[in-house]
């Protein structure tokens, strides 16, 4: 049983980490990068340890200096957060030869739910719907055209390594397919070191919903779903919980996939299963897993009253789950916004710089995770996530109007952020009336 | 001999080449003209393209690939006519 734990992350969630490993009564060590010398996560952990200069790929990803810093202070767990190295299998097997906990499922687990292909395969095993697609990979474009002349027009590629939305295209038809396959392979390689494709049925309107579960590595239960429809690029920018589409006989059958899917690989820490939703059909078909926390878990933990991180940490000190399904109860309605360092005027180009003068909204039902404070530097070398803006309340609708209150008590200066576009996004009709799919705010910004 | 410098027009991070594995887009004594892609440079991952604002030859990179560059940096020493 450890008592200090590593953080391998930056930003808002090595600040959400660390919050939770002290409240546990742990020790906690931060690494930074020489950009993130002055950030919140050094200030808030214990200790704090240099892994590199500002690029990932020389600190946050560097994973021999990451677990040269744990054994340096005596951390006895790593806990990676998300991005970066979450989702590693060989990082994974690298902190255990260590003899350190690793905070996320066993590395096989990771290997298998990673490959996209073989995750489709467990989910079938498991009797959970899929997007109709390739049974495992598709070899070469004969076997492409075979399959999509299968399943129907329109198909996509993806990667099966990929992730992130990264490595997918969409084809209409043979020509575009023929056209698309052999690029889409170029790029899967260079991009995830396997060439490796399958092919999905290409729902066009479809809704992002996600089931959140928690795994002891015997025992799983799930905390509800999360829609995640509004997007662009396939990156969310605005989550729900729960899913103001679903029928609660949907979000029963739903939730029950995915803890069969998630029981069936021995699940151990706390992941989301993504599916897609077919309002026309009620269909729901599962997309792939994430196996590690997520940037909207908040909203889970606020419907669901479980502090999601704290039940992670508990789970690597080898805890079986305190938790059952029958007292799992959600309360309520709950919405997230993501503020990004992003200029929505200007096709959302990134905006790095210094925090000027800032006020974060509070309040009745208001959550603000973020790693900013007044004369903060946003360095250009990560993602531009700054903070999130999560509020909870008795109803959608009140959510929605607390949201409204909240993005207009935000102010921040020193850099251009998302937040004209989720003000804009709070008062439109269709948001308000939840009608909307995975395409819906490319279309918008597109009108 | 006139010099020129080819500037960062944004912090980030400098590429030499379009992917890991791809050539570098060009190397110390190729001509180069205005307008030729020179580098990549990321921002919160996003991908922005460095143009050469100069005709002439390369003297050589400033800049090692992937290294940490602020806007205003010399990037690219071109010799022009």
């Amino acid at each position: 049983m450890f008592d200090k734990i590593l953080v391998a992350n930056r930003g808002e969630i090595a600040v959400r980490i660390i919050r939770a490993a002290k409240e546990l009564g742990l020790r906690t060590v931060a690494v930074f990068s020489e950009a993130d010398r002055e950030s919140l996560a050094v200030r808030f952990a214990d200790e704090a340890v240099c892994v590199g200069p500002p690029p990932a790929a020389k600190s946050y990803l560097n994973s021999d200096a990451i677990i040269a810093a744990a054994r340096q202070t005596g951390a006895g767990a790593v806990h990676p957060g998300y991005g970066f190295l979450a989702e590693n299998a060989r990082f994974a097997e690298a902190v255990a030869a260590a003899g350190l906990a690793f905070v996320g499922p066993r590395p096989e687990t990771i290997r298998t739910m990673g490959n996209k292909a073989a995750a489709r395969d467990a989910a079938r095993a498991a009797g959970v719907p899929i997007v109709p697609g390739s049974t495992g990979e598709v070899v070469d474009l004969a076997h492409a055209l075979a399959v999509a002349r299968h399943l129907g027009y329109p198909v996509m590629l993806k990667a099966s390594a990929g992730g992130g939305g990264g490595g997918i295209r969409v084809a209409a038809d043979e020509a575009e397919l023929a056209h698309h396959f052999h690029t889409a392979q170029a790029e899967a390689a260079a991009a995830f070191g396997s060439g490796a494709l399958y092919l999905e049925r290409f729902l066009s309107r479809a809704r992002h919903i996600e089931v959140q579960v928690l795994g002891d590595g015997e025992r799983v239960v799930h905390l509800f779903e999360r829609e995640c429809s509004l997007q662009r690029r396939r990156q969310k920018i605005w989550e729900e919980a729960p899913s103001p589409a679903i029928t609660e006989a949907t979000r029963q059958a739903l939730c029950a996939s995915a803890v069969r899917l998630a029981e069936r690989t021995a699940y151990r820490g706390a992941g989301t299963l993504e599916y897609l939703y077919d309002d026309s059909t009620g269909e729901f078909f599962f997309m792939e897993m994430n196996t590690r926390i997520q940037v909207e878990h908040p909203i889970t933990e606020l419907i669901a009253g479980i502090d999601l991180v704290r039940e992670m940490i508990l789970i690597a000190q080898g805890q079986p789950l305190a938790l059952s399904q029958s007292k799992v109860e959600k309360r309520g309605a709950a919405i997230e916004v993501r503020i990004n360092a992003e200029d929505p005027d200007r096709n959302f180009r990134p905006s790095p710089g210094r925090i000027g003068a800032l006020t974060l909204p509070a309040g009745p039902g208001v959550r603000v995770d973020t790693m900013l404070y007044p004369g903060c530097a946003v360095p250009p070398y990560y993602d531009s996530l700054l903070a999130k803006i999560i509020v909870h309340a008795e109803t959608r609708n009140l959510a929605l109007a607390r949201l409204r209150r909240a993005l207009d008590e935000f102010q921040i200066e020193g850099v251009v952020t998302t937040t004209s576009l989720h003000k804009r996004l709070a008062h439109l009709a269709e948001v308000q009336a939840a009608r909307f799919d995975t395409g819906f705010l490319e279309r918008l910004l597109a009108a | 001999m006139a010099q020129h410098q080819v500037l960062s027009p944004l912090p980030g991070i400098f590429y030499r080449r379009p992917a890991p594995e791809k050539p570098p887009y060009k190397q110390d004594g190729d001509r180069v003209a205005e307008g030729d892609v020179i580098g990549l440079i990321e921002v919160m991952k996003q991908f922005t393209e460095v143009h050469a604002d100069a005709n002439g030859k390369i003297v050589r990179f400033l800049v090692d690939n992937e290294a940490a560059v602020e806007p205003g940096q010399p990037l690219l020493l071109i010799e022009t006519a």
